[in-house]
């Protein structure tokens, strides 16, 4: 039942709508390409079309010729100023501007500053680059044989070897398969790809020459992580410069690295005291921006005959492109691939991933996917399927056979996890309740003997987002808390500063909710302010689903931090002991006694008018949260397809996605979180994929032929949800924003598989394509006539 | 653009937009985007992608939705343009942005006008819009947060709405010619 205070508050689990969208349906939000500053100029990037060649010479006379040209910019230029390579969030450094080489294509050569910004395009295509081409080294296998050319000749090592990374036991692990009943072993390979936010990168870097500040308003996710970096390197002290990251159309994971563009415009605007414009074109985004995935896996599943699933044993080449400039935490090179025991309990696993570089741009960032586990997720859900069509079990059994049982959590996984709270047995159950499972197998065995393809897939998913503990957790060495910081003024509204920023996920509503959770004021008297550093609290930032298990964690405790001094003042107001206060319906009271009550409102007057002698004025404090674990969401998806055997296609009929993210703060907010995540988890199950041909040529550079889905792709998202609140989260939350991509693609190649299996189909790589399920038509002479 | 290093020649234009006429000299190679956005200041209309592909650049031109990176300013010579800063009308929202925010129609909000302007114009074209038609509508505008769901349901809150609002002095006039029978 819903109170009076709680339809006045509106805090934790309304469907609020959302504070940032009156400006938005206004156009007139504030994204960087929106910001116009006095003397503003622009700058663009002449970019390579060779993968790897050596520079020999650089003419940038008729490019300067060119009214209207003030600059041109090469790596000898930065070199000079020692900012022709910088490091990267991975222990690797890259380069800003090539100084002799040029390693993927599309990479920066040189830049072009000018008073607009079709002059600047102009000058681009006047400037000379004399290349010698160079072998390319396109295939990461390839790139570890012995006579392979270096992409890295800068390093001491004289290898495409980056790194080997591995979790868990291996001699355990070996000893189960030796002694397994059934051991069931796939290739998988899980696309590089990229992913295209609306809004591409940009910046306007403006250098006051008085003040000697940089400040520079950017597209990026993690605002003060970036600004220790600048100062770091480039020597100017931290409180000179301030990132502002302004409304952001889109991240995902794209928006977290350091692009070259950044750098080049910030350094420009030093140099010329005026503010600098960089915004890429869509192109450039898509050919030279950090990738995600582009793992090469070799997964074996050993388990007994009646299913009982016992051990896992994984190898992976990761490629990494020319840079290993991925954002993973220091300690995880591979991310937290090693979840990739799933949801189910096993006695015994081992994991290895090698890194490797390639003539390609930098890969190993986020797709909407916190760390790799988007990649670890498809790895054991396609292997769970691989192993119930071995042993001729349904799906849904083997699963259910297999989970983690709910009294087993805290449960720690064989690669070293303890996952914090789970019930996976109850979310399957739902999802195949909502879908009708049983009469789907049905009308599947109908269709099948009448020579039609229908498919059910199942994907019963575990994601470890919220990093994270700072025994464990940093970026650079700077440890993964989060912060907030909290101001309630006298007439009882509040500001409310974060470390984390939106790019879409809504905190200016949903923070605004926790506080006026836990202070018991309305809603829309609380403002939330994020993305600049010269005022946020210092945090790393929103990417991987940390939001609300670390800032919005931070935000509780700092509320609560206030409540215990509001506590003392309602005790001075209504003349009582503190102790015989409680917090009740939203306000102090003397227990048992709720005639005699005082509001946070009256609370937060008094503590500017009215404060007991000896008490500090004011009313505000900030916290710096430490996350004591991860937070372990998981979901039961359940796809059916049909597949037009005249063209190949698969449809998705329909989709029902169970999720539980532990308690809500904004029911709408997380729906719509889902809806988009399912989105991108559809998108490279089913059309996006980024390849090279031999020369590494990108073949998708573009939006023409890299295929984002539109509405007529997307079906219906049928959502619904279980509760298993975190027990170690303050409000019992955990992060929901990437569930649904990590969640969806193992479902819908599963259910295309099953689709096929009676056709001895027993695996399909992603993305499903029309042309790869028809040429399997073909072969089987199963095509529509 | 009106850069004054310009050699280029230039041509004058007169674009109304949001029935304000907007007088420049320009490149004839300006983009209509860049005139909306920098000429008029209005940064409502945004910019996606450079293939014409994702329809964050929608405006509506004599009233057709048209991608504005995609036409030269000079071919918008004498149009009318209308983009989202039109479409509040008196203080008030007009249906679709009252749809787009009741039935959490967008997230980042960088698609949002270009996917408003689109649907404005199905709206007017065609009032009570089937599920696949309103997505066959929207197909030309890329929104990579919502997963369309939503947007579809604003479009439809929209639809009722506006259909709402002509139906009742319909129904008020019947009803009147009921009473003088």
């Amino acid at each position: 039942m819903t109170t009076p205070a709680q339809t006045q508050i509106r805090g934790m689990g309304h469907s609020v709508k959302r504070k940032e969208d009156p400006r938005f349906l206004r156009g007139r939000g504030h994204y960087v390409d929106d910001i116009k500053l006095p003397g503003m100029l622009y700058m663009d990037i002449a970019r390579s079309p060779y993968a790897h060649a050596k520079i020999l010479n650089i003419d940038a006379s008729k490019a300067l010729a060119l009214p209207g040209v003030l600059a041109v910019i090469t790596g000898k230029d930065l070199d000079a100023a020692g900012l022709a390579w910088m490091p990267t969030l991975m222990s690797d450094k890259q380069m800003v501007l090539p100084v002799d080489r040029v390693v993927y294509q599309a990479q920066e050569v040189a830049a072009v500053i000018a008073t607009d910004r079709y002059i600047a395009a102009d000058a681009i295509t006047l400037i000379d680059v004399e290349y010698e081409p160079l072998p390319p080294v396109v295939d990461p296998i390839k790139a570890l044989e012995p006579d392979a050319p270096l992409v890295r000749p800068d390093r001491e090592q004289k290898t495409n070897h980056i790194w080997h990374w591995e979790a868990g036991d291996a001699g355990k692990t070996d000893e189960a398969f030796n002694s397994a009943e059934v051991v069931v072993a796939q290739d998988l390979y899980i696309p590089r790809i990229h992913v295209s936010s609306i809004e591409t990168c940009g910046c306007v870097a403006s250098f006051d020459k008085v003040e000697g500040k940089l400040t520079v308003y950017m597209t990026t996710q993690a605002p003060h992580a970036i600004r220790t970096v600048f100062s770091l390197v480039s020597g100017i002290p931290e409180h000179k410069i301030r990132i502002i990251s302004p409304d952001i159309g889109g991240g995902f994971g794209g928006k977290v690295p350091v692009y070259p563009g950044y750098v080049i415009a910030s350094v420009a605007s030093i140099q010329t005291g005026l503010p600098i414009k960089w915004i890429e074109d869509r192109s450039e985004n898509l050919q030279a921006d950090s990738f995600a995935r582009d793992y090469h896996i070799h997964a074996e599943l050993a388990a007994k005959r009646d299913g009982t699933m016992q051990a896992l044993r994984v190898k992976t080449i990761a490629d990494h492109g020319a840079f290993d400039a991925a954002a993973n935490p220091s300690k995880f090179p591979a991310g937290l691939f090693s979840v990739i025991t799933g949801s189910y309990a096993l006695d015994a696993a081992h994991v290895e991933v090698d890194g490797v570089y390639t003539n390609k741009p930098s890969g190993g960032v986020a797709y909407r996917c916190s760390f790799r586990v988007t990649e670890a997720v498809h790895t054991i859900e396609r292997m769970v399927d691989t192993l119930a069509q071995q042993l001729h079990m349904d799906p849904a059994d083997i699963r259910m056979k297999n989970f983690i049982p709910p009294d087993a959590f805290p449960y720690k996984s064989a690669t070293g996890w303890e996952y914090d709270s789970g019930n996976y047995p109850a979310a399957l159950q739902k999802a195949m309740d909502k879908v009708g499972y049983a009469e789907l197998r049905r009308e599947q065995a109908e269709k099948r003997a009448r020579g039609e393809l229908m498919g059910i897939g199942i994907s019963t998913f575990t994601e470890i987002v919220g990093a994270g503990p700072s025994n464990t957790f940093d970026i650079l060495g700077i440890k993964m808390f989060d912060s907030a910081e909290i101001r309630v003024h006298p007439t009882g509204s509040a500001i409310v500063r974060i470390g984390v920023q939106t790019q879409g996920q809504g905190h200016e509503t949903t923070f605004a909710q926790i506080v006026a959770e836990e202070l018991g004021l309305p809603v829309e008297n609380i403002a939330v302010e994020h993305g600049d550093t010269d005022t946020a609290p210092y945090g790393l930032g929103t990417y991987a689903s940390r939001s609300t298990p670390t800032a919005g964690a931070a935000t509780a405790v700092a509320a609560r931090k206030i409540r215990d001094k509001a506590k003392k003042l309602a005790a001075h107001l209504l003349e009582a002991s503190e102790d015989d206060i409680e917090w009740s319906d939203y306000k102090f009271q003397v227990k048992g006694v709720p005639s005699r009550s005082v509001t946070m409102q009256q609370v937060a007057f008094a503590a500017y008018t009215n404060h007991p002698q000896g008490m500090e004025a004011g009313l505000e404090a900030v916290d710096y949260y430490d996350p004591p674990n991860l937070t372990f969401p998981f979901g039961a998806y359940i796809c059916v397809v049909d597949i037009d055997r005249g063209t190949g296609e698969v449809k998705i009929r329909r989709f029902v996605a169970i999720d539980d993210c532990g308690n809500v703060i904004n029911p709408m907010i997380v729906e719509g979180q889902i809806h988009g995540g399912l989105t991108m988890g559809m998108a490279p199950a089913l059309l996006e994929a980024i390849t090279y041909d031999e020369n590494g040529n990108i073949q998708q550079g573009n939006l023409m032929e890299y295929l984002l889905p539109t509405a007529m792709e997307t079906p219906v998202w049928e959502t619904d949800r279980t509760v298993t609140p975190s027990p170690h989260h303050p409000f019992g939350a955990k992060g929901v924003g990437e569930s649904a991509t990590v969640g969806a693609p193992p479902a819908i190649a599963n259910a295309v598989v099953d689709a096929l299996s009676h056709l001895g189909v027993t695996h399909l790589d992603i993305p499903i394509t029309p042309w790869k399920v028809y040429a399997i038509l073909q072969e089987h002479g199963a095509t529509e006539v | 653009m009106t850069s004054p290093t310009n050699t280029a020649k230039t041509q004058h234009v007169t674009i109304t937009i949001n029935g304000k006429p907007v007088e420049a000299d320009v490149e004839p190679r300006l983009l209509l985007v860049h005139f909306i956005r920098e000429v008029a200041g209005l940064t409502g209309t945004h910019i996606g992608c450079d293939t014409t592909s994702c329809g964050a650049c929608t405006v509506l031109v004599d009233g057709t939705p048209a991608k504005s990176c995609t036409l030269l300013a000079v071919q918008a010579d004498g149009a009318a343009i209308a983009t989202v800063e039109g479409l509040e009308q008196g203080g008030e929202l007009h249906p679709v942005q009252e749809g787009f925010f009741q039935e959490h129609g967008l997230q980042c909000g960088f698609c949002t006008p270009g996917m408003m302007m689109t649907a404005t114009a199905l709206l007017a074209r065609n009032p009570d819009p089937s599920e696949a038609e309103i997505r066959r509508a929207i197909s030309g505008n890329l929104c990579r947060c919502t997963g369309y769901v939503n947007i579809v349901k604003s479009i439809q809150y929209a639809a009722k709405k506006i259909n709402a609002a002509e139906t009742a002095p319909v129904a008020a006039a019947v009803g009147a010619e009921v009473r003088q029978a």
